[in-house]
């Protein structure tokens, strides 16, 4: 209020809504509404690009076969698809419980000396740019226990990725558990792991579902760690011990390369990615919607 | 018994828990002793000097460095005015039955994989750019003095310009919906005041609303510059890599310290070169440390620390 009446005290002989200013409201309006108009209809033409662009490379063979050496026409990303998906198992697997595991400990734990310190690597964690995880991986994991690149330290760079987000969006949603029912479930004798275990996670369900569909959402398109980690295979493979192709590295790599065929078959997979991702996000804000009611 | 199991599962969530920050433990030292060489040995040189040289053995970061700041720039000048409107828009003017389905589809923005970004950059930002974009800034701020250097040289698409448009394009759905918060944060009295003194609802706004909030919009400016510092895939895919001299213009192919590693990390054959590209790292990591601690400080103190309600 202070600052409203200060504020407007600096706002010279503005009694009136006169014209000039009813004028500024409308210039200035139209300009915000623009502004919004410009992101949205970026994403429409961004999208528009990936469909119409993607949609021809979409034949039975580009979810079916291999891809052709270079320069030959025809084949498919089917082990980019089957990587990726394999990846975002391995890495969930990796990532929910740890994730999960420190959000119970930041919340049902916090008297602890450490809560506030995984907290803090967390946050700091989930600001670090995903190519600096990706050294770091490949450090550990390529270079030392592995000794070559796989698809376990793909799933382990995309699971340093997704804890920070999973731990987060849990924290908040136990946090949105009523004291109450701990109280209660505390005071028929129940121990802490069984209320915290039948009681506190059951009720945050839904929430942990959420974060677990948002960590895979935002890691399934991550590209630059994998690079330096699961690092992309032509041919078939599900063995997570060595190389594994995923949908990121092969569009970087169709990308890159001077065969339109490649770049339709990039356009593809962008368009196999981003309706994946887009049907997991809308899932999210159903998710989202139905906790709220 | 209960005891002992009430034991047994907080060592179990404490155990998994203190991996996360083992985890960053993990990252800084691993990362810290493999550019340890490099370190040493250029020093602070590193930074200052741009000759990257892996035949004689100099590595010099600063042209990487330069890429980095200058797309950063071009990302944020571009980006922050749109998304600040737009969050102005979706969180006071906005009819209120589609605010949430127009703020859901800036979001959206987020979601795309920066590899797709890169993808659409590459096909269809930089021919445009090409043809089009560059030739009419060259023949028009081009031609002014001074700031026409920015312009200058021969336009290839693929350049430092092309790497900031795009990242403007990507820090645009985080910079919004952190303006957006913390407009909506904003209690409701301090519109109302100056409404009721007569201020149109813009007036209001200019006034009452967005001092108050400005802690935590240049917070979310902040946090979109830590999100374009350290992006990679799409920038790699637009920016150039070619050229390693710091000339002042947009129109030259660059580097950023993403791309860097991202482009030379396989191809590092000696020990010194190796070192020196995870050194690239180690200051991908300490910006971002920082930069995000100074966002977080300056959000938290628009939002959280204001209980609902506050009149100042």
């Amino acid at each position: 209020m202070a600052t409203a009446i200060v504020a407007m005290a600096t706002v010279p002989e503005r009694h009136r809504v006169t014209a000039r200013r009813r004028l500024t409201e409308r210039v200035v309006v139209s300009l915000l509404g623009l502004a919004t108009v410009l992101g949205i209809v970026l994403l429409f033409l961004i999208l528009a690009h990936v469909v119409i662009n993607g949609l021809p490379a979409l034949d039975l063979a580009f979810f079916t076969q291999r891809p052709k050496p270079f320069g030959e026409d025809g084949g498919g990303v089917e082990p980019a698809i089957l990587g990726t998906l394999e990846l975002a198992a391995a890495s969930g697997l990796l990532a929910i419980p740890i994730g999960i595991a420190a959000a119970i400990f930041v919340v049902e734990y916090r008297s602890g000396r450490f809560a506030a310190p995984v907290r803090f690597a967390a946050e700091l964690i989930a600001g670090l740019p995903s190519i600096v995880i990706g050294v770091f991986v490949w450090a550990l994991l390529v270079r030392g226990w592995v000794g070559h690149y796989a698809g376990i330290a793909g799933a382990v760079a995309l699971a340093v990725i997704m804890v920070p987000i999973v731990a987060r969006t849990v924290e908040e949603v136990l946090k949105l558990v009523p004291h109450s029912l701990r109280e209660a479930a505390l005071a028929l004798g129940a121990p802490k792991w069984k209320v915290i275990l039948r009681v506190v996670v059951p009720t945050a369900r839904a929430g942990i579902a959420t974060a677990a569909i948002l960590a895979i959402a935002r890691s399934a398109g991550e590209t630059a760690p994998l690079l330096l980690t699961a690092l992309g295979n032509d041919f078939f493979s599900t063995d997570l011990l060595r190389p594994i192709d995923a949908l990121p590295l092969r569009i970087y790599r169709y990308a890159l390369s001077p065969y339109e065929d490649w770049h339709t078959k990039a356009w593809g997979a962008s368009l196999v990615l981003v309706t994946v991702i887009g049907l997991l996000s809308l899932a999210l804000r159903l998710a989202v919607r139905r906790g709220a009611r | 018994m209960t005891r002992t199991a009430d034991r047994a599962f907080a060592a179990g969530v404490t155990a998994l828990a203190l991996l996360v920050p083992l985890t960053l433990a993990g990252i800084a030292a691993l990362v810290l002793i493999d550019s340890w060489p490099s370190i040493q040995r250029f020093g602070f040189a590193y930074l200052t000097t741009s000759i990257w040289d892996p035949v004689h053995v100099i590595f010099g970061a600063a042209a990487y460095v330069y890429g980095t700041v200058v797309t950063t720039i071009v990302a944020v000048l571009l980006a922050a005015p749109i998304a600040v409107g737009a969050a102005i828009f979706l969180s006071e003017f906005a009819p209120p039955r589609i605010r949430g389905i127009l703020a859901y589809l800036i979001e959206l923005l987020a979601y795309i994989p920066s590899i797709v970004y890169g993808l659409w950059a590459i096909f269809v930002m930089v021919p445009v750019m090409r043809a089009t974009v560059e030739p009419a800034l060259q023949n028009t701020l081009g031609r002014v003095p001074v700031i026409g250097q920015l312009f200058s040289g021969p336009i290839v698409g693929l350049d430092l310009l092309s790497g900031g448009v795009v990242l403007a394009i990507m820090i645009l759905p985080i910079l919004t919906a952190v303006s957006r918060e913390v407009i909506l944060a904003v209690p409701p009295t301090q519109r109302e005041a100056m409404i009721g003194l007569g201020a149109t609802r813009w007036e209001a706004v200019r006034h009452a609303v967005l001092p108050y909030a400005r802690p935590g919009i240049i917070g979310g400016v902040v946090l979109g510059v830590a999100r374009a510092f350290g992006e990679t895939m799409a920038v790699t895919m637009v920016v150039g890599n070619s050229s390693r001299d710091i000339t002042g213009s947009l129109f030259v192919p660059g580097y950023t310290l993403a791309s860097a590693i991202a482009n030379q990390f396989v191809e590092a054959d000696s020990e010194i070169y190796f070192s020196a590209i995870v050194e690239v790292a180690v200051v991908l990591l300490l910006v971002a440390i920082v930069v995000n601690g100074i966002a977080r400080v300056l959000i938290r103190r628009s939002i959280a620390d204001r209980p609902a309600g506050a009149v100042v």
